[in-house]
């Protein structure tokens, strides 16, 4: 084996949606960054379907955003139509989806790793994690190159011992038509981390000009296109449609009459999929009753036929899928470019690592992405850059960071992982978080753009946009507060609909009643006509929904008194009496760090959180 | 007899080292009885006993138990316990383990608080309260109100994550007409607070009447002893004197009071308005009047202070005769009775019982809340509840719903068990069907 001489700071392996995010993070934060991928044709490829955002994904791209990451400005270059979902609904649930040229994604990302001046870009595959003393100091390669570093990265998607499922078929792969990675999973598992499978899967792609697309129900991006990053303009561009088709009893029925060829139903898949992305013979099975699921028909971009039937995902045998997908309207002629199929892999239980993604017994050891359990690019590339942030602040000799669930989306995902067990890929839900009012994709910036800033990943053209934001949300606020509305102003209280007002009143005051909306008080007033919409945007919600805003704020201040009593990593759990032998095993494997994480771990009581409470004061 | 029960990893071989079987026993098999001596190290028998182990998790703390039923002597208890000791085990801590039952997850709070209850209560029907408890009636009760708002919540979870998914189009009149449903079940639930409070807690009933009226001598008779003093100079009890008792199943505590009087004396006056402070705290009042004679003044000065509590009308003496009364008494249902024949003593504790709308038996089979903190917790889901049919009303977007649909939840499950954000999503993906 050959040292490569040149000493990294931080490597990252896999260059995913996770692994561009933490590369390109360690670099801009000064570090000599290694990235290496197996291919370096299918950087940040999405292997599944060709669009990011979605409820409380596009959350967690609005935060990679504000921190500095990348794949915001990424999507809003590259994408083919714009949605904003949930618009009738209030500002915390509404959220941004985008459908992405595929490879015009892949490309644009990859010119911009290749353009940053302290990361190298390199084929290689992994196959073992060296370390020295219970610490990461770098990888060696099956070309037979070892590289040095301070920190490791791992973002392994699904290519550690990938095995695709086509059929009663089944070859290693980590992806379709590219190999899976051997041994890497074998190091790690010899490291000491446990090691878990889990399964997941997609449809087929169908050629665009075998649809009879006029047969279908055609979906439209918005007129008013809301771009994903804080610093993007609103892009110009011609937008794709998508298309809904439906199945229909026919279709159940060949996949009913074939499920004895279908690895799930056979029992040779022994790894557990997502029950929130079900394949269609899952969905056929598991609901009877219904005679009809719908699939939106998604292009794959603008220089590619290929169209992804979302909701379809299968591992049928290619002759199975090729009579399903016929037997729906539109579909009848179909051809097939690339069939479905299902794929193993390996993934490390996310409970031993710690919220900072350091794993807890390999320092400089991080994990990113589908090897934490996660599923989706988004989830990925939130873990992505938190993991080059923390590695990057520790090549340095800083300290790590940890996001709290009061803070963003990424906190939440990143606690309920090294807090709960891992029974299926991990999905981004807004139900997920228990503060859900205050994180809203239109204030991310307002609760990490600092955050990022602090730790030198947030540039200055982004922190001047910030601040002008803020700047302009402290003087618009004091507007509102000072202007008022006399009774004898016939003509704006009758625009208003206030007519019959008796006393003066405030334009906060006014904004609060719900008929009334912010633009109607910017046209009277030219102060407020000088902000940023975005800047009234934020004025808008928080006084409008001030009394939501502050009951969020009292229960996030209550969070965080249990979240302040640290545990110390000293603490042996099987010393504290009181506890019964399931709690104490359950906190022996999690190793929460704080009471509150402890609260959050399944089997442990309220009693049992009140006699470690009760342990931890008696210790001090 | 007595029964001295072993819970923890080594119980089993506790017992195993002292006790000797009858006949040929290799092992002892859970819930088997056995029967045996044991014997202590010196091979001296310490007591004939029966003994049963109970392999975990199917005892009551969920670990290893077993269970000696010996002779109940202090003595004998006391050479076993010494026997058990010896071998390095401790002594239970009172209520330990129940809070075991909880720790392992065998009771849930309500359950765990409902057996403290049992251990500590004061009457019959108390006791038949708690017992209805520790089999989880109102664990129940609780649980079918989760149950009901986790439908909804799963429902309004799954139109904010999932707008473009293939789920019921987005309706809520039917979460409206069940909310109203379920605010009105709680609000039955609430109403038992009162009567449940006053089984466990004991009702408080003050005795109010002019001086002489008889306060003293009913206290006297109802407790069947001397507390009182008696005598027949008006006035004479000045005190308030509190005596407990049992009447129709519900523990009473009797209030005797100075007796009510116009009159100009300092200390009596201290007396009277002591006694008008104690009425609004009661929850019953006996008014009682001489009934062999004519009203006086004073009776209805009496009257008039409990014009608006709970209040039985008592005519005593009625061994010297029944007199008519005053026209606004005579709009209360009489009850004769005389303290020295023990007449209409039963007819009074009657109408006690029926006023606390109570005979134990009946109470035992239906859902009472008895405790406060339960009761405050119903309350608090209550005004959530209120909160989210108001955010109905004005047609606000479901994540503010969801806020205090999530509020209503978290204080039932303040009184049994936790539902997770995993519960719910769990529940949208087995009841939708959701997936790109």
């Amino acid at each position: 084996m050959a040292d490569y001489g040149k000493k990294y700071q931080v490597i990252v392996v896999g260059a995913g949606h996770a692994g561009c995010e933490a590369a390109l993070a360690a670099a801009r934060m000064g570090c000599h960054v290694l990235l290496l991928t197996m291919g370096l044709d299918t950087v940040a490829m999405m292997s599944c379907n060709p669009a990011i955002g979605g409820l409380a994904k596009g959350h967690l791209v609005h935060e990679v955003d504000a921190l500095g990451g990348e794949m915001a400005l990424n999507i809003d270059a590259t994408a083919i139509q714009f949605r904003r979902l949930n618009t009738r609904k209030g500002p915390a649930v509404r959220a941004t989806r985008a459908q992405a040229d595929r490879m015009a994604y892949s490309a644009r990302m990859k010119r911009v790793l290749e353009a940053e001046p302290l990361l190298d870009l390199k084929q290689g595959v992994v196959v073992s994690v060296e370390t020295i003393a219970g610490r990461a100091v770098g990888v060696k390669t099956r070309e037979g190159v070892d590289f040095y570093g301070g920190a490791v990265v791992l973002t392994t998607g699904t290519f550690m011992r990938g095995l695709i499922h086509v059929g009663l078929n089944n070859y290693s792969g980590g992806r379709a038509g590219e190999p899976a990675s051997l041994g890497l999973s074998d190091c790690l598992r010899d490291l000491g981390f446990t090691v878990g499978r889990l399964k997941t899967g997609t449809p087929a792609r169908l050629a665009g000009r075998s649809i009879d697309f006029s047969k279908l129900e055609r979906q439209d991006g918005d007129t008013n296109i809301r771009p994903f990053s804080f610093l993007s303009g609103t892009p110009e561009i011609e937008q794709a449609p998508c298309h809904i088709a439906y199945t229909n009893a026919a279709t159940h029925d060949i996949i009913r009459s074939s499920l004895d060829r279908s690895p799930l139903y056979s029992g040779v898949i022994e790894g557990v999929g997502p029950r929130y992305c079900p394949s269609i013979e899952d969905k056929v099975v598991r609901f009877p009753e219904r005679n009809a699921h719908q699939t939106f028909l998604e292009p794959e971009g603008r220089c590619s036929d290929e169209v992804y039937p979302s909701g379809m995902s299968t591992s049928l045998p290619p002759d199975v899928q090729l009579l399903f997908y016929r037997s729906m309207v539109g579909l009848e002629s179909v051809e097939i470019m690339r069939p479905g199929y299902a794929i193993e892999y390996d993934f490390v239980e996310p409970t031993q690592i710690r919220p900072t993604l350091e794993a807890r017994e390999i320092s400089g050891l991080y994990h990113a992405g589908q090897i934490n359990g996660t599923s989706g690019y988004e989830e990925a590339a939130a873990q992505g850059l938190l993991a080059g942030i923390n590695a990057a602040l520790q090549a340095t000799d800083r300290a790590p960071i940890t996001i709290g669930r009061d803070q963003a989306y990424i906190g939440v995902m990143v606690d309920d992982l090294v807090t709960q067990p891992t029974l299926e890929p991990y999905r981004m839900f807004t139900s997920r978080s228990e503060y859900r009012l205050l994180l809203r994709e239109d204030n991310a910036d307002q609760r990490l753009t600092e955050l990022g800033r602090s730790v030198g990943l947030v540039s200055d053209q982004r922190w001047q946009v910030y601040q002008e934001k803020m700047e302009g949300i402290l003087r618009g606020g004091a507007r509102l507060a000072e202007q008022k509305i006399k009774p004898s102003d016939r003509e704006t209280t009758a625009s208003l609909g206030l007519d019959g007002l008796r006393n003066g009143v405030s334009f906060e005051d006014v904004l609060r009643r719900p008929e009334i909306g912010i633009g109607q008080l910017v046209e009277l007033d030219g102060d407020l006509a000088k902000l940023a919409p975005a800047v009234l945007e934020q004025l808008e919600i928080s006084t409008k929904y001030e009394g939501y805003i502050q009951r969020q704020l009292e229960q996030v201040a209550r969070f965080r008194e249990l979240e302040q009593v640290k545990i110390p990593g000293t603490l042996d759990f099987a010393t504290v009496e009181g506890l019964s032998n399931e709690v104490r095993e359950k906190l022996i494997e999690v190793q929460p760090e704080t009471l509150g994480q402890a609260g959050r771990i399944q089997g442990v009581t309220p009693a049992a959180l009140a006699v470690l409470n009760i342990h931890l004061r008696k210790k001090r | 007899m007595a029964v001295v029960r072993l819970s923890g990893p080594e119980s089993l071989a506790a017992v195993r080292s002292f006790f000797r079987p009858s006949g040929h026993v290799r092992e002892l098999v859970s819930h088997h009885l056995y029967h045996g001596f044991l014997v202590d190290s010196t091979g001296r028998n310490v007591d004939e006993v029966m003994v049963v182990y109970m392999q975990p998790p199917r005892s009551y703390t969920c670990e290893e138990v077993v269970e000696v039923q010996c002779h109940g002597g202090q003595q004998i208890v006391r050479a076993i316990l010494d026997l058990f000791l010896s071998h390095g085990l401790r002594l239970a801590q009172p209520g330990e383990f129940t809070y075991r039952a909880f720790m392992n997850g065998r009771l849930d709070l309500a359950q765990a608080e409902a057996v403290a209850r049992l251990i500590h209560s004061r009457s019959d029907a108390a006791r038949a309260l708690a017992l209805s408890q520790v089999e989880g009636r109102l664990s129940r009760a609780i649980h079918l109100f989760t149950e009901k708002l986790r439908r909804e919540l799963v429902l309004v979870e799954a139109w904010i994550d999932f707008p473009e998914e293939d789920i019921p189009t987005q309706d809520t009149t039917r979460i409206k007409s069940q909310i109203s449903e379920i605010i009105k079940e709680v609000s039955v639930l609430l109403d038992t607070f009162e009567t449940g409070r006053v089984f466990v807690e004991g009702a408080s009933i003050l005795l109010i009447g002019r001086p002489n009226a008889g306060k003293s001598s009913l206290l006297n008779a109802l407790l069947g002893e001397d507390r009182a003093i008696v005598t027949d100079i008006p006035g004479t009890t000045r005190d308030l004197l509190e005596e407990g008792l049992t009447i129709g199943g519900i523990p009473v505590r009797l209030i005797d009071t100075a007796g009510f009087r116009a009159s100009v004396d300092p200390v009596e006056l201290e007396g009277v308005r002591r006694a008008s402070d104690k009425i609004h705290s009661a929850d019953l009042v006996l008014l009682l009047v001489d009934g062999s004679r004519p009203c006086h003044q004073e009776d209805l000065l009496a009257y008039q202070a409990c014009a608006d509590v709970d209040t039985i009308l008592v005519a005593t003496k009625s061994d010297l005769g029944r007199a008519e009364l005053d026209p606004s008494l005579a709009k209360m249902h009489r009850i004769d009775v005389s303290a020295k024949t023990g007449e209409g003593l039963d007819l009074l504790r009657q109408a006690v019982a029926r006023n606390f709308a109570a005979d134990g038996t009946e109470l035992g089979e239906s859902v009472v809340i008895t405790e406060k903190r339960h009761n405050d917790a119903l309350l608090k889901c209550r005004e959530s509840l209120r909160r989210v049919a108001a955010s109905l009303e004005s047609r606000a977007s479901l994540e503010f719903l969801s806020l205090d649909l999530r509020d209503a939840l978290d204080s039932l499950s303040s009184i049994s068990g936790e539902i997770s954000t995993e519960d719910i999503l769990g529940d949208i993906f087995s009841n939708f069907c959701i997936g790109k």
